[in-house]
């Protein structure tokens, strides 16, 4: 059954291949340059201490590459799940050849394995190898930005694309077996990876882990912003005490009981002065401080393998659990 | 005689229609059975049943003594071409039968390949662009290098001009003649079987509504035509399947075990169209009165 399997899969493996080839050739030429951009201009200037144009010059360079390799980890998995999973299946109905396909002397269940099994592996090694280009290509920019948990950036590097593309395969091949028409399960498996992907991104990953908390005191050199706006008078800090690569939730200014400061409070710690009519820095940082502090909620830049390991554990498992489903479903009464 | 197919009380219901209803038929070893009924009547889902593509609804169905497409070994031994004969439009001939080897345990590749060059199909030709005639052929080839004991085919000449359905019936029969294979094929048409079969199985309305080999059922059956007379006057042994009158002559098609003595009757043999056509008949009228809710009264 495999080799049958890689009969009908060797196009589709050969273009992916092609494209992976191609991909690669552009990354291989751009690549070092990149490497030794970071060697010559952002090394040197840890000592001039003054980094800001060489770290600009390097996270700005071969823009054009960046965005685009982001636009395609971003859409690799999705179009694996569509070209490669929704019609696994659904093709087969469509054009009558499941009568065919299920009538030799191979069972049911082993030809969905096998299909199965040689569409995880593929996806598998291609989101694998271009994760893996992307990852090495951009690295000097990525420890220039540190922006690892910007979604754009943990999304499109290291051990998510796998999970994704997995996941997505999973739910194209399960989509096509359901609705028995691939033009419909190809567009179900795009609205679904990304209603799983944004309800991934926004409310689950934020809650993998507990994020930690950092109390900072605040006196009256805290960068504090304070001003009217349209919701009333406001004191807000500037964040620190975090490392720039850190995933920063909020910093907000609460009292022992994790309450923010009333505007009444505010309006009577912090009084407009006559002369300037602008608040006293000072009185409102000191009246601040002997109730409230400053307290940052963030996940520490360490935890970065941890999150992408259990980002990747969770497609992976929902693409066991389709997996399972459509051998379950397979195999019952039709 | 062992039973290749054997069906018991076999049923498919799809939502409240039943396609298939109170099916028990037991289909001799090394026959060649047609399977006719119009087109509706539940030909089709017999046959899916019979590969394991169905499950029933109701009843049991044993194939060469096993659950239909229980285990690959029995999947090995049965053939199939679906309706439309479906194959890979995609992948070239040569494609196909590498899947055929691939995935066939008792795959016969040397016949493969002979049936091919016999056929004058090109190898690396794509089999989308084959003609009809050329794609049942493919079909066909795929399913028979199996070696199967069972080879099953639906509708396999339905979409054949005269031409290539003769030589697609005539290429089916050498190959039961050289390796004894179970042949069961459906038709909505009697004369494209008639020839070939030498067992019937008439399905219509979703019953089955006669089964037998043929020589035994046109030696039962005959049309009788004399003097115009009610078919409640018949011997109890003559069972009426289709009757006709015009007003001095009565003709009746019957069965009937024993000879027909009465002088009076002229007695003719029938051909396997006018059995179907009878039986056929006889069905639909016991479809009008099920469904007018009046009592049948057999």
């Amino acid at each position: 059954m495999i080799r049958f399997t890689w009969l009908q899969f060797r196009m589709q493996a050969i273009v992916a291949g092609s494209a992976l080839a191609v991909i690669a050739l552009v990354l291989a030429i751009t690549g070092p340059h990149l490497a030794s951009l970071y060697d010559t201009t952002v090394i040197p200037c840890a000592a001039q201490s003054d980094c800001s144009a060489a770290t600009t010059a390097l996270s700005d360079a071969d823009g054009t590459i960046q965005v685009a390799l982001t636009f395609l980890l971003l859409a690799v998995p999705a179009l694996i799940g569509m070209f490669w999973g929704a019609p696994l299946i659904a093709k087969e109905f469509e054009t009558g050849t499941y009568r065919l396909a299920w009538t030799q002397g191979v069972t049911r269940t082993r030809w969905l394995t096998t299909k199965l099994g040689v569409g995880v592996v593929a996806s598998l090694t291609v989101t694998g190898l271009l994760s893996l280009m992307v990852t090495w290509w951009s690295s000097p920019i990525d420890t220039v930005n540190a922006k690892f948990f910007d979604p754009l950036v943990f999304s499109t590097r290291d051990l998510t694309p796998v999970g994704y593309a997995v996941f997505a395969m999973m739910l194209g091949v399960a989509a096509g077996l359901l609705m028995r028409r691939t033009i419909p399960a190809l567009f179900s498996t795009l609205a679904g990876f990304v209603a799983v992907r944004y309800v991934m991104n926004s409310l689950v990953r934020p809650h993998l882990m507990a994020p930690l908390h950092r109390v900072l005191a605040i006196n009256a050199r805290s960068p504090l912003d304070m001003g009217e706006t349209p919701t009333g008078f406001q004191v807000t800090a500037t964040t620190r005490g975090v490392l720039p690569g850190d995933w920063v939730y909020s910093n907000r200014i609460v009292d022992n009981a994790g309450q923010a400061p009333t505007t009444a409070f505010l309006h009577r710690a912090c009084p407009l002065s006559h002369a300037s009519a602008q608040v006293n820095y000072e009185t409102c940082a000191n009246n601040l401080a002997a109730r409230f502090h400053e307290l940052v909620t963030y996940q520490p830049q360490s935890r970065y393998w941890t999150f992408q390991w259990y980002e990747m554990a969770i497609y992976i498992v929902l693409a066991i659990l389709l997996g399972g489903i459509c051998l379950l479903w397979i195999r019952r009464p039709a | 005689m062992t039973a290749v197919i054997e069906t018991e009380g076999l049923g498919k219901r799809y939502g409240r229609r039943w396609a298939l209803h109170d099916c028990t038929v037991s289909i001799p070893k090394e026959s060649v059975v047609g399977l006719v009924g119009p087109n509706g009547a539940g030909k089709t889902t017999l046959l899916q049943l019979v590969v394991g593509l169905l499950t029933p609804t109701t009843g049991a169905i044993r194939v060469l003594g096993e659950r239909p497409a229980g285990s690959s070994s029995l999947l090995g031994r049965v053939g199939f071409v679906a309706q439309d004969s479906p194959i890979y439009e995609g992948m070239s001939v040569a494609k196909h039968l590498r899947m055929g080897a691939y995935l066939n345990p008792h795959w016969d590749s040397e016949l493969a390949a002979a049936r091919v060059t016999d056929l004058g199909l090109e190898l690396d030709q794509r089999a989308g662009s084959l003609s009809g005639g050329q794609r049942a052929q493919l079909a066909l080839t795929l399913a028979i290098a199996k070696r199967p004991q069972l080879l099953v085919l639906d509708e396999p000449v339905a979409s054949l001009d005269p031409l290539a359905r003769r030589e697609f019936l005539q290429s089916l029969m050498e190959v039961v003649a050289e390796h004894g294979v179970t042949v069961v094929l459906s038709s909505h048409l009697v004369a494209d079987l008639e020839r070939i079969c030498d067992y019937l199985v008439l399905l219509d309305t979703s019953h089955i509504q006669l089964a037998g080999e043929v020589s035994q059922l046109l030696t039962t059956h005959y049309r009788i035509t004399g003097p115009r007379r009610d078919a409640r006057t018949l011997t109890s042994s003559q069972h009426v399947i289709e009757e006709s009158h015009t007003d001095k002559q009565s003709s009746f098609l019957i069965r009937t075990d024993e000879q027909v003595l009465d002088p009076s009757w002229t007695v003719t043999s029938i051909t396997m169209e006018d059995l179907v056509l009878a039986y056929m008949g006889q069905a639909r009228d016991g479809e009008r009165l099920r469904n007018s809710g009046l009592k049948v009264v057999s």
